[in-house]
């Protein structure tokens, strides 16, 4: 039941995007059009799963033993770019219509405060292994979500009347906002009845 | 104690992970077709998609992969395709014209009569939807710009009569302009095309005199006056056959409508030419007298 609960806690209740703010710049930046949008949401999925697995290892079997928790961000920074780094071109040899999928996100996605933002909370939540790496997949999730109803909305007001003040980036950020008031509607309260 | 053990902890992790990703680089390394970088240099680098693929680059992949022939980049034209042999060492045909887009069609406010009046998304296939557009003639320009939007390489405007014309000197042939229009009055002219039949309309000149000034009426008087012209009138619209290079400037001269038209660069002006309206009394209120550019997009 934990492991359900910490999906649906990432996905909605702690959407990455929508409720804790984080990975914003790809949200404005990549969600111009669903195709796009779609690619960076797999790819920062993707990177969020192996990046909370490997942080989360690095910290229980080196940071912890040397006493050295306060070096959590620093390392987990250097050990995440380096991973999409391996990642991209593990990808390239392997599959190179995967790297053409995801390929361009990837590099866009090494120092994305997303996924940093997973490692750091699934540590200090204390999850073992597989939570971790199930929150990250859950929060990466979330990302999709959010990126997808977001760039869906774009193509719609791209062809809407905006004002001219507002076309843009702008009326995106409003769009982002009024999406980030509905994401409000689930709280832990809504978890509680649903799983009890 | 503890800082020396963070300084190593970091400086370890930093270095394991840089030759882990140094030797990984190595050991993954793709290799490429070395053509692949020359041939996509000879090619403009504009990724209009005249081709037929995503790209100048997808289009190179292609070449080098030996899956297409050598003469699809238009914009390039005779020096890419040449170019491409060189680099793949095959002999390439390059003869054939240059072709580049013409709006067929003069007709506007002032010359056209119009349906209704439209208001809605300023878009040419959005308007051909309602009714076909909003003048009476169905195969004009409409006049809302599509063709500027898609041209990759900003060789359409209005030009300083307020009509569509596309710059023949900075047309890349493309043809993403004459697969959007939706009246198909974007037409392919030789470059060295010296003249057109600016009009579109095939119907009746009982018609066409009702509801435009300058759209062809079929007289013949082209076909008459220049017989060695090439202009050949069919279904109610003179056309130019442009295999024939005779002189057209008599037809040019003596064609009613005056629909027949030199291609020449006309001047398309950044910015609509406003007259400064002289006020006698200097009065706040003189903005009146300008009209706003975008004033449609506000009401």
């Amino acid at each position: 039941m934990t492991y359900i609960g910490i999906i649906i806690t990432f996905v909605f209740i702690n959407n990455f995007i929508l409720t804790q703010f984080l990975g914003l710049c790809p949200f404005i930046g990549v969600s111009k059009n669903v195709d796009s949008a779609v690619g960076m949401g797999f790819a920062v999925t993707f990177v969020m799963s192996i990046a909370s697995l490997t942080t989360w290892a690095i910290y229980r079997w080196l940071l912890v033993p040397l006493n050295l928790g306060f070096l959590q961000t620093i390392t987990f920074i250097l050990v995440i770019a380096a991973l999409v780094q391996l990642v991209e071109m593990v990808i390239q040899k392997i599959s190179p219509p995967l790297y053409k999928a995801l390929g361009i996100y990837l590099p866009l996605i090494t120092t994305n405060c997303a996924v940093l933002g997973i490692a750091l909370i699934a540590v200090r939540s204390g999850y073992n292994a597989l939570e971790s790496f199930i929150a990250g997949f859950a929060a990466g999730l979330g990302f999709l979500l959010a990126i997808v109803l977001m760039s869906t909305l774009r193509e719609k007001l791209d062809a809407e009347w905006v004002p001219r003040p507002f076309r843009g980036t702008p009326i995106a950020f409003i769009t982002g906002g009024l999406m980030a008031l509905a994401f409000m509607a689930f709280d832990k309260a809504l978890l509680r009845n649903l799983i009890g | 104690m503890t800082i020396l053990f963070a300084f190593l902890v970091v400086g370890l992790l930093g270095a394991l992970l840089g030759v882990g990703l140094a030797s990984a680089a190595k050991a993954l390394a793709v290799t490429k077709d070395e053509r692949l970088e020359q041939l996509e240099g000879a090619l403009p680098g504009l990724n209009c998609g005249a081709c037929g693929y995503a790209g100048c680059a997808s289009y190179a992949e292609a070449v080098a992969g030996e899956e297409t022939t050598l003469t699809l980049c238009s914009p390039g034209g005779p020096e890419a395709a040449s170019e491409l042999g060189r680099i793949m060492g095959v002999e390439v045909d390059v003869s054939g014209t240059k072709m580049v887009a013409q709006v067929h069609c003069r007709g506007g406010r002032d010359v056209s009569e119009y349906a209704f009046e439209y208001n809605g998304l300023e878009d040419c296939t959005a308007l051909y939807l309602l009714y076909g557009g909003d003048k009476i003639c169905k195969s004009s320009c409409l006049g809302l710009g599509t063709c500027i939007r898609v041209c990759p390489a900003d060789a359409i405007g209005y030009d300083d009569e307020g009509r569509i014309w596309v710059d023949k000197d900075v047309c890349i042939s493309c043809g993403k302009c004459i697969e959007i229009c939706p009246t198909g009055v974007m037409k392919w002219i030789p470059y060295d095309a010296d003249y057109i039949v600016a009009c579109n309309n095939t119907e009746p000149a009982k018609l066409v005199r009702k509801y435009c000034k300058v759209g062809c009426i079929a007289c013949k008087i082209c076909e008459k006056k220049s017989p060695e012209g090439g202009f050949v009138v069919e279904n109610d619209l003179s056309t130019i056959d442009y295999s024939i290079t005779g002189d057209r400037s008599v037809a040019v001269e003596k064609c009613p409508p005056k629909c027949i038209i030199p291609v020449t660069v006309r001047e398309i002006p950044e910015v609509p030419a406003e007259e400064p309206v002289p006020v006698a009394v200097a009065e706040p209120a003189s903005g009146d007298g300008e009209p706003e550019r975008d004033g449609d997009e506000t009401s």
